[in-house]
Parts: structure tokens; sequence; C-alpha cells
């Protein structure tokens, strides 16, 4: 029993030390991976070059997982009063975390000059997901959007012009069909197009309802437009390729397998993250090219990955180091590393200008598609109850796509469901 | 009290502790958050009386999850249980190279769910995945189970199947071996023939071991989502997914924890009610007398 209470005693004090402030400043940030290892070592050498430079900082880059475990992991450590001080989390978490009231904005801890040359420096479609009432919420730093990849040697052994990409849906369908081979039997051999649905299929879909001029939420994120004609389009038109044009696979197609479907020649052209650029220049066993998504109405396509958020739990001088790290972490020099060794677009302009940036893309001449697309690209779907919202419309996509409900149907329903929940924060 | 008494209440202490600490206060605390709101930063957590029970009965999600974890129960157990016999009976016998095949039916149970989930991912991939490469041999077309609302549970049920079998043929084989041989030997005397064995000797005195079998069953078919979570994340539109899945989904990306909670008490009644009625009305039917 005495050894007990000894230990409960020490559990106690234990306790009260981790709340107290240290004597050195303590800044925890934590990280998710949703690619390779790659990215992991990069930001943890960054880190310590960082606090190296800092002897007074205390801090420690933590790895939380994929994204999903990493915004767990921190709305978790929140409620229980012990949040980082600093996350990259999805961009889409912007409204889950206002909610929450776990974060506050940027513009409170930077100089107006400040404000100007660094928040204003970032492309603007990389700001739409981290700006909301006026603030700045989210900065952006592994961030993504949807190209196409085409097999160049697919194109030219179907009597293809192989440097040239569909630029439209029209060309998307009729390319996909002369690319699109059975055998004897009538077995599909190789599919014209792959665009996968499994799991999240909005964000893709966001490729196609974005050139058709279907936004799907809008920015004060309380409104949805599932029902709008042109999303409902979109819907159709996804459901067609792969069952009236015939030149997709049917059912739900898998994100991971995707790559792998590329380099097997199981598809001529697939649609991913630029995020997987390093994958594909390494195992590709054949000539590939990259463009932006073909143009309907416009040229369009979301953006995605995880911006930098800043929690509300900590000291103001913690908050002060804090943003010092990431407008370190964020300028040219670094982000120029990061893109380099993960393929995440790097979301400044003047990033683009180093040389060894401008080396970097003679190499890889496909980081620069990805670029040029932000011109055009809207944001990610995200509104309050993002999760929720999310899966109602996943949902539905899921079940237009499998034939069960028809897409008129499918998005009414789910834009009244999405209705009922974002009401009260209307 | 007598000396006896708290004699006996120190020594309950250390094992009611734990349990109290993380199983009963959790199980109140879920069942009193049940009929609150989800409270959030910028608003507080508000009494809501039976409305979250209320949205539950409403819930088309709900009612499809419940459904599937019903044909996903009413599957696997009674499918992994027959195969784990089989497998048993078959190891049981003298026969060459025993130790291999033993281990080798044991090996899935060995290896962690999300490897498993993973290998079964390569095997039901369309197209280029080891199912489509042999069934191209044969010239049939590429199939898309998991990607199909229709057939995506039953891919996720032959996971488990496969999973689970080894596991249990371990204790019908430790069952098998604790037989006494002298019933074989007379029912050879009498000249029974092996079906009748097989009824009147070995299935009854497997019951107890099929008692403790199906409850652990019972327990997985509610319990086990690993692999959901690697390969289908319950799609498409919730085809594949389970009531734990929603549970996870809900309390952990939604951050609804009060509707979790709801849920949670959903599941913790099927649980219950199943544990019970196995330990009451079956008990009484499987010691062999």
């Amino acid at each position: 029993m005495p050894n007990l209470t000894k230990l409960g005693l020490m559990a106690t004090a234990a306790g009260f030390l981790a709340a107290s402030p240290a004597l050195a400043l303590d800044l925890e940030f934590y990280f998710p991976v949703a690619v390779g290892g790659a990215a992991a070592d990069t930001i943890e050498a960054l880190t310590s070059e960082y606090a190296a430079a800092h002897p007074e900082l205390n801090i420690s880059a933590i790895y939380a997982g994929s994204y999903n475990d990493a915004s767990a992991k921190a709305i978790t450590a929140a409620h229980g009063g012990n949040p980082p001080q600093i996350s990259v989390l999805l961009s889409t978490d912007t409204y889950t975390l206002i909610d929450e009231d776990l974060i506050v904005p940027f513009d409170d801890y930077v100089t107006a000059e400040e404000a100007e040359s660094w928040i204003g420096g970032f492309y603007p479609a990389f700001m739409l997901n981290g700006q909301s009432e006026g603030k700045t919420w989210g900065i952006p730093f592994q961030r993504s959007t949807p190209v196409m990849y085409w097999n160049k040697e697919a194109f030219a052994a179907a009597g293809l012009d192989p440097e040239h990409a569909p630029a439209n849906w029209e060309e998307l369908v009729s390319i996909s069909q002369t690319l699109t081979t059975r055998d004897d039997n009538g077995n599909v051999t190789q599919w014209g197009l792959r665009i996968p649905s499994a799991g999240f299929p909005y964000w893709l879909f966001q490729g196609l309802a974005i050139p058709n001029g279907g936004i799907l939420a809008d920015a004060t994120g309380t409104h949805t437009s599932f029902d709008d004609p042109a999303v409902i389009e979109a819907a159709q038109f996804l459901y067609d390729l792969a069952n009236v044009h015939g030149v997709m696979a049917p059912g739900a197609i898998e994100w991971g397998a995707t790559p792998k479907a590329f380099f097997e020649g199981e598809t001529a052209i697939m649609w991913t993250t630029t995020g997987n650029l390093v994958n594909v220049t390494n195992n590709a066993p054949f000539d590939f090219g990259v463009a932006m998504l073909p143009a309907n109405v416009s040229r369009g396509a979301p953006t995605g990955g995880g911006n930098f958020y800043l929690f509300k739990e900590s000291s103001d001088a913690q908050k002060e180091a804090a943003v010092d790290f990431v407008q370190w972490i964020t300028a040219p020099a670094q982000s120029a590393r990061w893109t380099m060794a993960t393929g995440y677009v790097a979301p400044r302009a003047e990033t683009w200008e180093l040389p060894a940036m401008q080396a970097y893309v003679q190499e890889v001449p496909g980081a620069l598609v990805a670029r040029d697309q932000l011109e055009f690209a809207k944001a990610e779907l995200s509104t309050f109850q993002n999760s929720q919202i999310t899966k109602i419309f996943n949902d539905a996509l899921a079940s237009v796509l499998a034939g069960q409900t028809d897409a008129t149907t499918a998005m009414t329903e789910a834009q009244a469901k999405a209705d009922a929940i974002l009401a009260d924060y209307r | 009290m007598k000396r006896t008494t708290i004699h006996a209440w120190l020594m309950l202490l250390p094992a009611m502790t734990l349990l109290v600490a993380f199983t009963h206060y959790p199980a109140i605390k879920t069942i009193i958050a049940s009929f609150w709101t989800t409270g959030r930063g910028r608003r507080e957590s508000q009494f809501a009386g039976l409305d979250n029970y209320a949205k539950l009965l409403g819930d088309d999600v709900f009612w499809q999850v419940l459904g599937n974890n019903l044909i996903y129960a009413a599957i696997t157990i009674p499918v992994s249980i027959a195969l784990a016999i089989s497998m048993a009976l078959f190891v049981n016998k003298k026969l060459l190279g025993r130790s291999a095949v033993r281990m080798a039916y044991f090996t899935p149970t060995v290896l962690p769910l999300i490897a498993v989930a993973n290998i079964w991912l390569f095997f039901y991939t369309p197209g280029f995945g080891l199912i489509d490469q042999i069934r191209g041999l044969f010239g049939l077309p590429e199939q898309n189970w998991m990607g199909s609302p229709s057939t995506a549970l039953y891919t996720m049920m032959a996971v488990t199947i496969w999973k689970e079998a080894g596991f249990f043929m371990i204790f019908y084989l430790a069952a098998l071996q604790a037989i006494s041989p002298s019933l074989y030997e007379a029912a050879e005397i009498e000249g029974a023939p092996r079906w009748a064995v097989f009824r009147r000797i070995t299935l009854p005195l497997l019951m107890p071991t099929t008692l403790f079998v199906s409850v652990n069953a019972v327990i997985n078919a509610f319990r086990m989502i690993d692999h959901i979570f690697t390969m289908t994340g319950g799609g498409p539109n919730n085809a594949s997914s389970l009531l734990l899945f929603y549970i996870y989904e809900v309390a952990f990306r939604q951050w609804n924890t009060a509707y979790a909670a709801t849920l949670t008490v959903v599941m913790l009644v099927i649980l219950a009610a199943l544990a019970i009625g196995q330990f009451f009305f079956l008990d009484r039917k499987v010691h062999y007398k």
C-alpha cells in the first residue's frame, strides 16, 4: 500500500510539472505523413536544424500518423488540456477546429508588413481553405492538387499522339475509348482511364465538378450546393465514363492500387495527386506525361493537403515562437527542400525562382503542371461538421457510381441532409 | 465486519479497481453521455433527453450497418466454426507432415489483421490481383467485388473466416485430444458407422468448446474491424461498414461524441443480450451426461 501511495503522489507531481511552464520554451509540433518515408525524415531534419539555431526553444516534432490520426490526436490532446502549439492538419479541418474553439488566426501574431509579405505571398488558391471570417487560420505547407498522368507508350501503341493529353471532356472520352482494349473474349486488357473513387471520392470528383462550374461549398462553410445542376451533371459524367462510354472500370476504384495499375499497363491514363509524382518518376517503366485535368466549361481542380494551425491553449511567447517557426519552414530555402523531397507543391511563387528549384523542374517538368494549375484551382470541400457533410456527399456519390440511385435524386437528398446539419451554423 | 470478509474484499480490490476504472465507469459514463448533446468549443453540452435515441431510429446508416453486422455475424460465425472443426479433425489424424499442416492452418491467426488485410487487398485487386490473374487463365473478365455494394461485405467476411478458423481450430484440437480413446474403441467394437461416432461421441464432447468458441466468435464479429480500415473504409456507400466502424467514424472523425455514445449503448445492449443468452440457454445443453 505505501508503494501505491508513493506512486500516486509521483504521478500527481509529474502531472503538475508537465502543466507548469518549463524554463526553456516548449514547442510541440504534430505532423501527419500521407506519403512515404522521405516526408517524415525531411520534417525532422528541418526541425532539428531550426532547433539548433534556437537553443532557447525546446521544440519537438511529433509524427502523428495519417491525416485522420493526426487530427484525432490533436483534438483529443486539446480536449485533454494539453494540445500541441502547432500542427499540420488537413486544410479542410479549418471549420472543425474553429467550431471546437481550438485554434487562433495567424493575423494577431504577425506585423502588418509580415501579413502583406508573408501571408500575401502564398498562391491564392492555397489560401481558400485556410481563410474564413476575414482571418487566416491555416498556412499552406504540404499542399497538393490532382493531375492527370498518361502513358506515352500506350498512346503511341493506340495510334494517338503521345505528346497530346486530353484537354477537354470530349477528348477525354474519345481518347480513352481508343485506349481501351479488349481481348477475344471481350474482356478488357487495358482501361483508358482510372479515376479512383473508393474512400473519399469527393476530391477527384471536384476535378470534374469545378471545370463544369460546380462549387460544392461556399466560403462561410455553412452552405453546400450538392444539388446544383453543374454538380449533378458532373456526377452523371463520372458514372457515364464507366457505364456508358465503357472507358473506366465500373464500381468503386481503389486509391492505393492506382499507381500500380498505371505501372502495370492496366490503365493508360490515371488521375491522382501530384504527391505521387516522385513515386511515378521512380517506378513507371515507360515514358509518361503529366497534364492538367481536362477542361469542360473552364479548367479547374480542387486543392488538397495540409496547413499549419496555431493552437489557442498556449502562452503568447509560445505562439510567437510558433509563428516564427512556421515562417521559417515555409521560407523559400526550406520549402524548396521539402518540395524536392516529397513532390508537394511549393506554396509560394518566390520558392520556384530559386536556382535549386529551377534545376529541379528541368529534371521533373511534371512539377510545373501542378503549380500552373493553381491558377484555375478552387477550394476543397470544407464546411462546419466537415466529416459528416463529406460523408453524406461521399455516400451519395458512391450510390450514384454503383448505379443504386440516379444522380439527381442522390444529390438532392444529400443536399437536404447537409442543410439539416448546417442550419445550426447559419 | 468479520476478519475474513475484510480479507476477501482486500483480495478482490486490485481486480475490482481495474474493472471499475476501465469497464464499469466508462460504461456508465457512456450511458450518461448518450442523454446529452455533444459539447463543442463554441457551444456547451446540453441535456437532450432521448433526442439522440430518436435520431438513431431515423438514421439510415445506423440501420444499414446494424443489418450488415447481423449478416456478417450470421455467416462468419457458423462457417468459421464448421471449418475449424473440420480442420481440427483433419490434423488430429496420423498424417504426413502433421505439424506443418497444423502450423499452416494457424498462421493466419498469428499475423496481425492489418497485414492480413493488405494481403487480401492484393488478392482482390481488380485486373492484376491474384484472384483476377487466376480468373484470367480461364478467360474470365475482371471483377471488382470490393468496389461493388452488393459484394463488398462478403469480401470482408472471407477475410474474417480465413483469420478466425485457424484460431478456433486450436481449441478444437485440444478438445479432441482430451476425448478418451476408450470411447472410440468401444464404438469400434459395437461396429458404429463413422458418422454416428462423430455425431454421438465427438460432437457432444466438443460442445463446451463450441460454447467458448461461439462466445468469442460473437464478440469478434462486433469487435474486429481493422481490416475494414485497410480495405474498404466501410464503402462503397456503407456497404461494408459494421457497427463498431460506424461508431469510430462518428466519434473520431465527426467528433459527435454524444451520438457515438448512443450507438455504443446499443452495441453494449446487443453484446450483453447475446452473452447472457449464450451462457444461460446454451450452458444447460452443452455438458454431456
